[in-house]
């Protein structure tokens, strides 16, 4: 294996995120449970029925939802249908890339999809224009464009705007079976504002919001999502292990974050 | 079950020579570039123009993985055009298809030519087109923004290449056909320049015009091109202008 510069500096960064830790310090000067500035970018960027392009520090990610209409599961037939898809692309990283998304992928995917479908935070019954027959499918697109850390809260508060500002229109099944479309638009119902906090451990220190760095740096990763009732509806420990002290420290941290999150993607929506 | 259906509308072009947009034949959508608006790729660019919304990143010269594509005399040129399933009104499965390979080929042999790839023997340099919103027109949009991608991320080249596309509607030649002349035009001829040069690295057609109308379009191209051109140098240039102010009107602020 070739040595090259950059692995040194890889090095040198990572004694000197663990220093900074030691120190109760990190690198972009913030707080252990401080996030990074979320930014909702203005203007029309898809071709979605909803969609927000949001930067949380320096990771911008784009979703998308695109609406259509279809038979429900036939084991859920009073449901409307949800598919939730991340693409990492190759334009966010030099380490992405091209093709089908892969395990991290999948896993950031079904990471959000969780938080949103255990709060049931847009009413998958409400999806059902004739029950058994005929329902709305949304299918939620997660671009990530610029890859600073920390993908999973920046996709599900962009993915939480792009759900709640999602308009399609009125769709009515008559009863010689034919669909009518209408002129008017339907509003999906965000009930619940269930949003990931994902923690770094870096020396036995929990890190909220890591940036690609730290996540780099980081000996155990975790993801915890709250409800509107501050309840933890879904987690995801991924590398690494934690103390049953630390888990229970990370939600609380979680927990006292939620409203500040939960009040920014209101006032945007 | 599709929820919207397109309809042709009824006139494509008026005998004055008005478009479906309100725009006369020789007139382009409006078009906004920004350079530099990602981090970790080394070179960037966002072009909307009309409904379009195009985002380009360069990364390279970098190693070449795997390693036996490597060219031992010249960089190698990797292009992917890449459509967001979000892009169209209904929504588009993601992955490749027929339609997006040809034209990462078209666009890297649109683009390749104004590269000094013998600067970078053994390397790779990685260009992605994503397109985030389609309204006709991407594969010159796309031109333009990984040009300018390239620009910014420092890659050696002979001049930046320029992209448009023209169409003719009935009898009238346009520039910058819109959606509606796009699908139901009577021809199409997205076309690119190496701006150095003026010559033509890009031209496709799609539909027939006469010998007349061929030369006409062509001249519009042109025109359209250098038009962009001048777009592009402004848009480069913005992010390292110099903001110069006189001491003496310090007191008026």
């Amino acid at each position: 294996m070739m040595f090259n510069s950059e692995m040194l500096t890889h090095k040198l960064l990572r004694e000197y995120i663990k220093d900074l830790v030691a120190n109760d310090q990190r690198v972009d000067g913030r707080g252990f449970d401080e996030m990074r500035p979320i930014e909702v970018l203005n203007g029309t960027f898809t071709k979605a029925e909803g969609e927000a392009w949001i930067k949380l520090g320096k990771t911008q990610v784009l979703v998308g939802v695109k609406a259509d209409i279809g038979e429900p599961f036939p084991d859920t037939p009073d449901k409307g249908v949800l598919v939730s898809n991340t693409e990492l692309l190759p334009v966010a990283s030099p380490t992405f890339e091209p093709g089908p998304p892969n395990e991290n992928a999948i896993e950031i995917a079904r990471v959000v999809d969780r938080a949103i479908r255990s709060a049931d935070a847009i009413g998958l019954s409400s999806l059902v224009i004739e029950e058994g027959k005929l329902v709305y499918m949304l299918f939620l697109d997660m671009y990530v464009l610029d890859h600073d850390g920390n993908l999973e809260d920046a996709l599900t508060i962009a993915s939480l705007i792009a759900l709640g500002r999602t308009e399609v229109p009125k769709v009515i099944l008559k009863e010689d079976g034919e669909i009518e479309v209408k002129e008017e638009k339907w509003k999906v119902d965000l009930r619940d504002m269930p949003i990931n906090f994902t923690f770094a451990k870096i020396n036995g220190k929990l890190l909220l919001d890591p940036i690609l760095e730290e996540e780099n740096v980081a000996e155990a990763a975790i993801t915890l999502a709250i409800d509107k009732d501050r309840r933890v509806c879904s987690i995801q420990k991924k590398h690494g292990h934690f103390t049953m002290e630390e888990i229970i420290n990370a939600a609380g941290i979680a927990r006292d974050k939620w409203s500040e999150v939960a009040e920014m993607i209101k006032e945007v929506i | 079950m599709p929820l919207y259906v397109e309809k042709k509308p009824d006139v494509l072009i008026t005998e004055d020579g008005v478009r479906t947009d309100g725009r006369l034949p020789h007139e382009i959508r409006p078009i906004r570039m920004t350079v530099g608006i990602l981090d970790k790729a080394d070179g960037s660019a966002f072009i909307e123009w009309g409904g379009n919304r195009i985002l380009a990143a360069v990364f390279g010269p970098r190693e070449v993985h795997p390693k036996h594509l490597a060219l031992p005399d010249k960089a190698l040129i990797r292009t992917r055009y890449n459509m967001a399933p979000f892009s169209t009104p209904e929504r588009k499965r993601p992955g490749p298809d027929r339609r997006s390979v040809e034209l990462s080929k078209v666009i890297r042999e649109a683009i390749k030519p104004a590269i000094f790839v013998e600067n970078y023997p053994g390397s790779v340099i990685d260009i992605f087109v994503e397109v985030l919103r389609s309204d006709a027109g991407t594969r010159v949009a796309g031109v333009n923004a990984a040009s300018l991608a390239l620009a910014n991320a420092g890659i050696a080249m002979r001049g930046l290449v320029a992209a448009c596309a023209v169409g003719r509607v009935e009898n009238f030649i346009i520039c910058d056909p819109n959606h509606d002349e796009d699908m139901w035009g009577d021809a199409d001829m997205p076309m690119a320049m190496l701006m150095e040069s003026e010559k033509i690295t890009l031209l496709q057609t799609d539909g027939p015009m006469t010998d007349e109308q061929f030369k006409e379009a062509l001249e519009m191209g042109r025109r359209c091109i250098r038009f962009l051109y001048e777009m592009q140098k402004e848009a480069l240039k913005r992010p390292y202008l110099i903001v110069e102010r006189s001491v003496f009107e310090q007191g008026e602020v």
